[in-house]
């Protein structure tokens, strides 16, 4: 399986998605899972194998013991020159401040935003070059029966394993071009998403919507492609309250990464309409992003900056802690292949107000949907939940049911289906 | 004796339109009057038209031999009047045919028999009236929202004085029991209780048309025959169903109509049934047996129960916040607010909030204006936000809703002066502007330069102390 991150280096997105379903994956019990990631932190080399015939390209090679794990797991590191930056806000923050040095920067998080800022750009078709000859390495090595890869950095790598082992290649679209572009798809993106989906013997998507834009905008046959919907690690109930809440003031959270494809002007608008009949409401936006910025100045025009507030990024466990103190947790995304947050902030027992344009809204029932450029029904819904308790209580109920009953081990069977299906091919 | 009771259901709600947040207080007419045209022209095309013309010929035809009943909503009987006068018409037609009988019930076509006893009568009170107006009957026979029954229910309808009552004929109230018998209420024995053969009911308006179904294609031949089967002790097959089944759940190529047509034909030739409307039923047959309802049933869904409508939080907080609301309604006057009243207690509100059809059922489906149930609960919470404004406004009971009372009276009187004020100042402007045109024509033409400004400022001084003045008003 070629991916971008991997735990302990974990964040939203991909490396969730990844995870939980290789974490599924472990737990059935024919599929053995070799997991590669590219990796050049420069501190996690010790136990580094040089593989013949890579020249000078490492590959640290661990046995994995996770925790819920039923066994080990292979895990090989490449030592490249591409930084999976497993955190996009990060990135935002560092790409912000010049960074320089040996290493270049971009971002790699399926719901991420490459960055393509010219002095970048030809390096990184570069190192994903690096990362598929590393691949057909790492191929012509190890035993495998097929070959797995994730999003599309990883796409030529899977096609050089394919091409040097001759084994099938399934590849799992988290998402596509045209979610984080918003409309501005880069060509060589594009290209590079087009050929893996052609040599790929199978296609996974993570939902309808995503299987929608790879028959439709990439042209492949619709019989190859298979929708495996993301699920949620169960929620660990172990870790105490750090906050209370300091007001009586109900609390509407927006929370992710504040670009274009999360639509976070929706939210901002939404709430300059509730604010005009409500009043002990406050609204949060937690999180960073390029537009940021704007969201601050768009509050200040609305004038509801009182009312209005900004986090910054939310680490680790604070996460469940907005989580905790919100009253209504709202995604009015643009485009959002699937969209795993909601289902966490189900958990944390709050009711959630989706887009009709996410993968997600296909498989949850007890949520509102509303249309992302609906303001009035985005801002109806959030005034509904607020006003009237027997919604949050219908959500509590039923959601949290809901999301309990979905869970990676089912998604990794349907992949396991997949696999059979492209071994049978063979 | 051997016969078959027709009772056909007539109903139609007032959709409500889409009504944002914002709309509160500000906004107070609540319904989609452009749906609620079309769903009424599609289903007078597709079934009231079709159905009763069949009917009214059947009844020429048979001469006094084939019966019917009706029963139509008061909400439906409004709609008619407000979008089709002529359905009205042409089930008056009907009426006057001698064998069509019309049934009472809750003139909202609404749960109010589950909450309030007296507010209930009144109900069926005004619905009785409105078949009187239009159909010159006085209903004997009473038959309760989706045939909502328990052995309460029925006592109150005994004491209002009706002699019958129809209901589903329940299994799980059945027990080994039949429906083929004429039962009595269990506290008033003196009610008769007809009961639905769900089993033949269903056949007709559900799986008539239904291909997986193994007796499809269902004729009336088939469908008599098994009327013969019955054991031959019982006495009425109570046939009861939506009218809308005719042209509308069960489309016209399906032969529904045909089916319908040649029904009574079938029955007079290949068995000894005959037709009785429900009076009749009760009049000629004596009780078996009182039927023990001690939880109110319906005729909705596998389980006959009021889930479809009182089934889940949603649905219980928007019941009971619209009925604490009755106390108040009892003491109002104003006809738009007890119309809206009316209106809003339609069941079908509750019916588009039921979560079931997640699981089961497209029944729920059917002319659902809502994408999902937590759109149409927040939809309606937010017109009886509003309603609840305006009922107390109408009859304040707090000292502060005396005090908002005043308050809304005296800004809506602010109002209308401000208008009024506003449009004198327009046409007093219009007047300026038209003097100033004139007056500069004038001093052109005399081309005395020194005197043009003098006009102007004496008039537009004029005219702003008078609009002070009336600012200060």
């Amino acid at each position: 399986m070629f991916g971008w991150e991997f735990p302990p280096h974990i964040s939203g997105g991909l490396g969730t998605a990844s995870y939980g379903l290789t974490k599924g994956l472990s737990r059935i019990k024919d599929v053995d899972v070799t997991f590669v990631v590219p990796k050049a932190y420069g501190d996690e080399d010790q136990t580094s194998v040089k593989l013949l015939g890579a020249g000078d390209i490492q590959v640290t090679k661990k046995k994995l013991h996770l925790k819920n794990f039923s066994k080990a797991m292979d895990y090989l590191e490449v030592k490249s020159n591409i930084v999976p930056y497993v955190d996009p806000e990060d990135f935002w923050r560092l790409s912000k401040k010049e960074v320089s040095g040996r290493y270049n920067f971009i971002q790699v998080n399926s719901e991420g935003k490459i960055s393509f800022s010219g002095k970048y750009g030809p390096d990184l078709l570069t190192e994903i070059a690096n990362y598929s000859v590393i691949a057909s390495v790492i191929a012509d090595e190890n035993e495998f029966d097929l070959i797995h890869a994730h999003d599309w950095l990883a796409y030529p790598a899977g096609i050089a394993a394919k091409e040097v082992s001759g084994k099938p290649l399934v590849i799992h679209v988290h998402a596509t071009d045209f979610d984080r572009s918003g409309g501005k798809v880069n060509p060589d993106v594009y290209a590079i998403e087009k050929k893996g989906m052609d040599i790929a013997d199978l296609i996974i998507t993570v939902s309808n919507l995503t299987r929608d834009t790879v028959i439709n905008k990439y042209h492949i046959n619709p019989a190859k492609v298979f929708t495996v919907y993301n699920a949620v690690e169960p929620l660990n109930e172990s870790v105490k309250a750090k906050y209370k809440k300091g007001t009586d003031e109900k609390i509407v959270t927006f929370l992710g990464r504040i670009t274009f494809q999360k639509g976070p002007e929706y939210f901002i608008l939404a709430a300059s309409k509730i604010l005009q009949k409500m009043n002990n409401v406050r609204f949060v936006m937690a999180g960073s992003g390029d537009m940021m910025n704007k969201m601050i100045i768009m509050t200040a025009r609305l004038g509801i900056t009182n009312k209005f507030n900004f986090t910054g990024f939310l680490k680790g466990d604070d996460v469940y802690e907005m989580l905790r103190l919100s009253d209504v947790y709202i995604m009015p995304s643009i485009s959002e292949p699937f969209g795993i947050s909601p289902l966490e902030a189900l958990q944390s027992n709050v009711p959630v107000i989706i887009s009709n344009q996410s993968g997600v809204a296909e498989i949850l029932t007890h949520a509102i949907k509303t249309d992302y450029w609906d303001i009035d029904a985005m801002a109806d819904s959030i005034y509904g939940i607020l006003k009237y308790p027997a919604l949050t209580k219908m959500f509590r109920t039923y959601g949290k049911k809901e999301v309990d009953d979905l869970s990676w081990e089912n998604s990794a069977l349907k992949v396991k289906e997949v696999y059979e299906n492209v071994l049978s091919l063979y | 004796m051997k016969t078959i009771c027709l009772y056909f259901q007539v109903h139609q709600p007032f959709r409500l339109k889409k009504y944002r947040f914002f709309n509160i207080g500000n906004d107070h007419y609540y319904y989609d009057d452009y749906l609620n045209e079309s769903v009424m022209r599609k289903v007078i095309e597709k079934c009231y038209f079709p159905a009763n013309e069949i009917l009214f010929d059947l009844i020429q035809k048979y001469n006094g031999k084939f019966k019917v009943a009706f029963s139509i909503s008061g909400v439906a009987m409004d709609q008619f009047e407000l979008y089709a006068p002529e359905v009205l018409e042409s089930f008056k037609k009907l009426a006057d045919s001698g064998s069509v009988e019309f049934l009472a019930e809750t003139n909202a076509h609404s749960l109010v028999a589950l909450k309030d006893k007296k507010a209930f009568c009144k109900q069926v009170e005004t619905h009785g009236q409105k078949i009187k107006k239009h159909f010159n009957q006085s209903p004997s026979v009473f038959r309760n929202t989706e045939l909502i029954y328990s052995d309460e229910i029925g006592a109150a309808v005994s004491d209002m004085g009706y002699k019958a009552i129809l209901t589903e004929g329940a299994k799980h109230v059945l027990g080994w029991k039949s429906p083929n018998y004429l039962y009595c209420n269990a506290i008033k024995p003196r009610l008769k209780v007809l009961l639905k053969n769900f089993k033949l009911s269903d056949d007709i308006a559900f799986r008539f048309s239904s291909k997986t179904w193994e007796e499809w294609p269902l004729t009336t031949e088939k469908f008599v025959g098994w009327l013969n089967n019955l054991d031959p002790k019982e006495e009425v097959v109570n046939l009861f169903m939506d009218y809308e089944t005719f042209g509308e759940h069960q489309w016209r190529e399906t032969g529904i109509f045909d089916f319908l047509k040649f029904f009574p034909e079938t029955v007079f030739n290949n068995s000894n049934f005959t037709f009785s409307t429900p009076s009749e039923v009760a009049e000629k047959l004596q009780p078996v047996s009182a039927i023990h309802v001690p939880h109110p049933i319906s005729w909705a869904d596998e389980e006959r129960d009021l889930t479809a409508w009182l089934g889940n939080d949603l649905q219980n907080e928007a019941f009971n916040k619209l009925y604490s609301l009755s106390g108040k309604i009892s003491k109002c006057k104003d006809p738009a607010i007890l119309e809206d009243w009316n209106w809003l207690q339609t069941s079908d509100h509750l019916y588009y909030m039921c979560t079931k059809f997640f699981s089961d059922g497209d029944v729920h489906e059917y002319f659902n204006p809502y994408e999902s149930p937590y759109e149409a609960f927040i939809n309606y919470m937010n017109v009886l936000s509003d309603f609840e404004i305006r009922v107390n406004t109408a009859v304040p009971e707090t000292n502060t809703d005396k005090e908002l009372a005043k308050l809304r009276v005296l800004v809506a009187e602010k109002e209308d002066l401000l208008k009024k004020y506003m449009s004198e100042v327009n046409k007093l402007k219009l007047n300026i502007s038209k003097s100033k045109t004139s007056g500069t024509k004038k001093v052109s033409s005399k081309a005395i330069p020194g005197k043009t400004k003098i006009p102007g400022i004496s008039k537009t001084g004029k005219k702003s102390t008078k609009v002070s003045k009336v600012k200060k008003k």
